[in-house]
């Protein structure tokens, strides 16, 4: 079975939305943030809501909370909850609702839960809210609520604080919190986006689960079409505050019929390999036995050491693109910013053009320095705000003897290539949006004719039609000019769409290390199968609507 | 959390050392001859001789700060160049109307100032928050001893509720320690009240629009609990921070309000020292009150941990 | 790819913050009254209808009367004229301390910031200066000194410098992680050059807003230790020496103290708010009285 082919069409109706519009009252022009979107989700029905970011996918489940922050507003429509209409209601009469028949967990885990109470306070608050139940029993609740959702040693974490808890652990709290009441409809905003592939998989399958247990109803939030195919039933697309298209999940993603659907479907990079390019022979860039430990030391107390990255090994050759896979704490950063000599490494050699820069101070580096360059993954803190883009540009032109009219008429050609009109050299990076920054702090990286351009996470604060236009620009970059890159990322969808060669890194260790069709199709390592299978919608080739032609998956070696 | 208290208590030495050193070179390294400048214009050399000898200003620095360092270790705060009677002496006699009158006040501020910046910052831009913030400002504009005499004037000459001026020491009677004591708290209280109100109020700001607290309000609860058991529990450290640090605005004020009040605390001690030029007691002063300032501030760093769990190391 | 706006001109976020307009009307007449206050001071000599130090044995401490809008003092010189003058040295030793101890904050702060080393040594240091009251400190400064208006000033700035210092180096701290600062690295630009381009400019927003909350601070130390005997010489007349002779006649004549501290009160009124104001427009983060 590739996708949920439930019917929900008998199904009494948990939630319904109809002509629900939300607006800015006190903007000028009231604009509309939702525009009249009609959404019903059935009992024990998935619905995705999945968007861009600015699509109004957040506004609706906080509409639907009564959480609305306070410049926007409700101008018309309904929500009904079983046939009530919530708009009318009181504040107090909303926070009855809330938790006990409709509750919410959000993306950030991290900060979701208030950092100063015991995770057992926090849980048994809300029974504390909504029932009368004794403390005894509130307390047998919230425990049995943790084992359902899967947390070891429950004694334990019921009295522990939130900072003591990984990410995952924290989103089960959220989840635990949200279930306890058997609420009529849960609303999932991204709850997944901050957790790494592994951790996510985990949470979408306990979502899944729990829904199936007590018949709950759940909105769920995303931007992710893999996480879409994993988990819904069905399917809302919204562009603008409209809804563009909705169905069932697999109608959806084999047959989009809105054009916006089929663009953001295209847009999702395939988990099947690109072809590996011809390896030239003049290697740019070789790393050898890199290592970076942390910590030791301390004066009063000895710091925990931490090998951030062990005996890293690799050759990059001209015009090539190697991906570093991992996820969050793999060390991959690390690496990159030990290539970078942004950290200093403890120790190995980094061979760039035949150069050792591994321990060159940094006088010496600095004639070293133009050959590598780097764009970073905030596309809002990649520039410096109070510059120009031209500014920006010409710095390190400037700084390695460029004339000023030559590196300013090189900066207006680049602005061009990188498909930005002129006359954007004049401006400041606040009145660009986040593709057309990233574009930006690429062209400033390709000013200084860089041999090696290191990519730490570059493509992933974009959303996803934006992101493959910035890779489109890379791959033509790299052909143009002959760049090598070295693409840190943590989506494997990603590193299969341009990387030529793949390292798997994992706690600092590199795991696998090999061409990327190789690595992706038939991983060596359990620790690359894990990733690979967690990846969401792996059996899906998004961009030709239809299913991958049999995912290849590798014998244990 | 043993050790973190300890390595808390040990960082604070190397602070208390230096302001040691500070409070030292501050007459020392003063442009001319330090004896001349405690005695004054007038003095005759048999003076000054005598000065240099009490202070042992005719040794060399280092020795004169061993000396003077292994001596504040014993107590000795010197002698007063006017009474001749050691400053510790001085000073423990004038102790207690300062301490009760600034307990009084700590009191009074956070009992005042905490409510007003929730106040104000969960009714952000309302009348409630704009007269917080308006009372805040001012409290911080107007002069603490302007704001002695307009109480002064107001509650006692025109009112006549209170007494103009002295002190009544609260084992009198706690009811006439208050009637003489009350006034140069509330004055006292003004600029503390200012401070901490509005430290209150962008702290529960900031925490208000934090993601837990959403994930509060999710759960359905009431805006009391949000406030109270969600928000001010997490702005506290700040806000402790904030009080810890106006303590220094405090021992400024101490000083003002004694002048206004006529009340016989060390601060008045101060002020007589100044007009006196007694230097001794000046120096002795500062370094208490230095002294002072760093372990409060320590305690407050310890209660740190009463709040926030995340504190521990 | 969505429209990109015109360009616009440079500096945004000053300029933002310099056009008036935008300021709330709380803000607008706190710059009203700040102007006429340093208007009427600086024209003092002109204005004031009585020499400030001129005594008349017959008219001590009398009302309001004829020539004398606000009446006398215990010498019969014109309280009017003396609030008047009385705020030219305030006004001089406040703008004084803000530009001294800002521009020696910012150069200890960005040493601490940016050297490692330094900054342990650098930053005990300033605890230790915190840890000493500012009035005491500078009620000792003076004390050993003399009261000199060069000596009120030095005592006032140094107890200031460790708040701007604080300030300068975590702003220089949060700056250099920012990923600009890294790609400039990259670019091969400088230290020297990164501090002075990329790392400076990120200062002078909250440090305008620092030095106005310093000038009214300072003006009010000023005050409180001329109150208190250690200011500036007591025969020239400041907000503080004014209020401090009136302490004697306070049951008798109130208003001698009244009426320069209501000068004084109204000066630092407006300055508080336009830093207030000035905070708000230039960084909203910035919601938090430093120091």
């Amino acid at each position: 079975m590739l996708f949920k082919t439930r019917n929900f069409d008998a199904a009494p109706v948990a939630l319904q939305a109809r002509n629900l519009t939300v607006s800015l009252p006190e903007t000028p022009g009231n604009p509309q943030v939702l525009k009249s979107i009609d959404v019903t989700i059935r009992q024990g029905e998935t619905v995705c809501l999945v968007g861009e970011s600015g699509s109004g996918k957040s506004v609706t489940s906080l509409a639907i909370m009564g959480l609305l922050p306070e410049a926007l507003k409700v101008a018309s429509g309904t929500i009904a909850l079983q046939g009530r209409d919530l708009l009318p209601l009181s504040q107090a009469q909303m926070r009855e609702l809330r938790a006990a028949r409709v509750a919410m967990i959000f993306q950030e885990p991290m900060t979701a839960l208030n950092p100063v109470l015991r995770i057992g306070d926090q849980i048994m608050e809300v029974m504390e809210l909504h029932t009368d139940l004794p403390l005894a029993e509130r307390r047998r609740r919230a425990l049995a609520i943790m084992e359902q959702v899967h947390l070891p040693d429950v004694d334990r974490i019921f009295r522990s604080y939130p900072h003591q808890l990984s990410g995952g652990q924290r989103q089960r709290i959220m989840i635990a919190m949200a279930l306890v009441l058997e609420p009529v409809l849960l609303i999932a905003d991204e709850p997944t986006t901050a957790l790494d592939v592994t951790t996510q998989k985990q949470i979408l399958s306990l979502i899944d689960e729990l829904q199936q247990k007590h018949g709950t109803a759940v909105l769920f939030i995303t931007h992710d079409m893999g996480v879409v195919a994993e988990i819904a039933d069905t399917v809302y697309v919204m562009k603008h505050g409209e809804i563009v298209e909705h169905g069932p999940v697999e109608t959806l993603l084999r047959h989009p019929r809105a054009d916006y659907t089929r663009k953001l479907l295209s847009a999702v990079p395939s988990l099947s390999p690109r072809d590996a390019r011809v390896v030239a022979d003049d290697t740019v860039l070789r790393v050898e036995a890199l290592n970076k430990v942390y910590g030791g030391g301390g004066i009063l107390k000895s710091l925990p050491q931490a090998h951030a990255a062990k005996d890293v090994a690799f050759t990059l050759s001209r015009g090539r693109t190697l991906g570093i896979v991992g996820e969050s704490g793999s060390g991959k950063s690390t690496v990159a910013r030990c290539i970078m000599r942004l950290i200093d490494p403890t120790s190995g050699r980094i061979m760039l053009d035949g150069t050792d820069i591994a321990d060159l101070s940094r006088r010496a580096l600095r004639p070293h320095r133009q050959k590598l360059q780097v764009v970073f993954q905030d596309p809002m803190r990649s520039l410096n705000p109070r510059w120009t883009i031209a500014e920006s540009l010409i710095e390190g032109p400037l700084n390695y003897g460029t004339p000023r009219r030559e590196a300013l008429a090189e900066a207006a050609r680049l602005m061009g290539v990188v498909g930005l009109p002129e006359d954007a050299l004049a401006r400041y990076p606040h009145q660009f949006s986040g593709g057309q920054r990233q574009r930006i702090a690429i062209a400033r990286a390709v000013m200084m004719r860089p041999d090696v351009l290191v990519a730490d996470e570059a493509v992933s604060a974009l959303d996803v039609s934006v992101q493959a236009q910035v890779l489109d620009l890379l791959d033509q970059l790299q052909r143009d000019l002959g760049i090598a890159i070295v693409f840190i990322t943590h989506d494997l969808r990603v590193a299969a769409q341009i990387c030529d060669e793949v390292i798997v890194m994992s706690r600092g260790a590199v795991v696998e290390h090999g061409p990327a069709a190789e690595v992706l199709a038939a991983p060596a390592h359990a620790y690359t199968r894990a990733l690979i299978d967690a990846a969401p919608g792996r059996f899906w080739d998004f961009h030709n609507f239809r299913e991958l032609p049999k995912v290849t998956h590798a014998q244990p070696a | 959390m043993l050790g973190y208290i300890l390595r808390r208590i040990l960082a604070v030495i190397p602070v208390m050392l230096l302001v040691a050193v500070f409070v030292f070179l501050l007459l020392r390294l003063t442009p001319g001859d330090p004896a001349a400048i405690i005695a004054g214009d007038m003095a005759t050399p048999a003076q000054l001789e005598r000065i240099r000898e009490a202070m042992g200003l005719n040794q060399p620095l280092h020795i004169q700060f061993v000396t003077w360092l292994g001596r504040l270790m014993q107590g000795d705060l010197g002698v007063s160049l006017i009474s001749n009677t050691p400053v510790s002496a001085m000073i423990a006699d004038r102790m207690g109307p300062t301490f009760a009158i600034a307990i009084l006040t700590i009191l009074m501020s956070v009992a005042m100032a905490v409510p007003m910046g929730v106040l104000a910052a969960w009714k952000h831009r309302s009348g409630a928050d704009y007269a917080v913030m308006t009372f805040s400002v001012l409290g911080f504009s107007v002069p603490v001893f302007v704001i002695g005499y307009l109480f002064i004037l107001i509650f006692s000459l025109k009112l006549g509720w209170f007494p103009v001026q002295g002190y009544t020491p609260v084992g009198s009677g706690l009811g006439a320690f208050l009637s003489n004591a009350f006034l140069p708290a509330l004055t006292l209280s003004t600029i503390y009240i200012a401070l901490i109100a509005r430290m209150t109020r962008a702290n529960m700001l900031e925490v208000l629009g934090e993601d837990y607290i959403r994930t509060a309000r999710a759960k359905g609860a009431p805006e009391r609990t949000v406030l109270f058991r969600h928000a001010l529990k997490n702005a506290a450290v700040p806000i402790l921070t904030v009080i810890g640090s106006g303590f220094a605005l405090l021992i400024g004020g101490v000083v003002v309000t004694e002048t206004v009040f006529n009340i016989p605390g060390i601060g008045r001690l101060t002020v007589d020292a100044i007009l006196a030029r007694d230097y001794p007691v000046i120096q002795a002063m500062i370094l208490l009150t230095s002294f002072l300032y760093v372990l409060v501030n320590l305690l407050i760093d310890l209660s740190y941990s009463f709040f926030d769990p995340r504190i521990r190391y | 790819m969505s429209p990109i706006p015109p360009p616009t001109s440079a500096m945004q976020p000053v300029l933002r913050a310099l056009r008036l307009p935008q300021f709330g009307w709380g803000s607008k007449i706190a710059a009203l009254v700040l102007a006429v206050i340093v208007v009427l001071t600086l024209l003092a000599q002109w204005i004031a209808p009585h020499d400030p130090l001129t005594m008349n044995p017959l008219a001590r401490l009398k009302g309001p009367i004829e020539g004398h809008p606000l009446g006398t003092d215990n010498f019969g010189r014109d309280i009017f004229s003396r609030v008047l003058i009385g705020g030219q040295l305030s006004l001089i030793i406040g703008i004084a301390t803000a530009v001294v101890s800002v521009l020696i904050g910012l150069v200890i702060g960005m040493v601490a910031g940016f050297f490692r080393t330094a900054d342990a040594i650098i930053m005990r240091m300033m605890d230790a200066l915190m840890a000493i009251p500012s009035i005491l400190l500078a009620i000792a400064l003076v004390a050993l000194n003399g009261p000199s208006v060069g000596s009120v000033i030095a005592a006032i700035t140094i107890p200031e410098i460790p708040r701007v210092v604080r300030l300068v180096r975590a702003v220089v701290l949060a700056a250099r992680e920012e990923p600009y600062v890294e790609a400039a690295i990259a670019l091969g630009t400088s230290m020297p050059k990164i501090l002075v381009r990329h790392l400076v400019p990120n200062t002078l927003a909250p440090l305008i807003v620092q030095g106005t909350y310093i000038l009214a601070s300072a003006i009010l130390t000023e005050a409180i230790l001329s109150f208190l005997g250690a200011g500036v010489s007591t025969e020239t007349p400041t907000w503080g020496n004014i209020m401090a002779e009136g302490r004697m006649f306070f049951r008798i004549k109130p208003e001698l103290i009244l009426y320069p501290g209501l000068a004084l009160s109204l000066c630092i009124l407006s300055i508080n708010l336009l830093g207030d104001a000035a905070r708000d427009m230039l960084d909203p983060r910035l919601k938090k009285r430093a120091g």
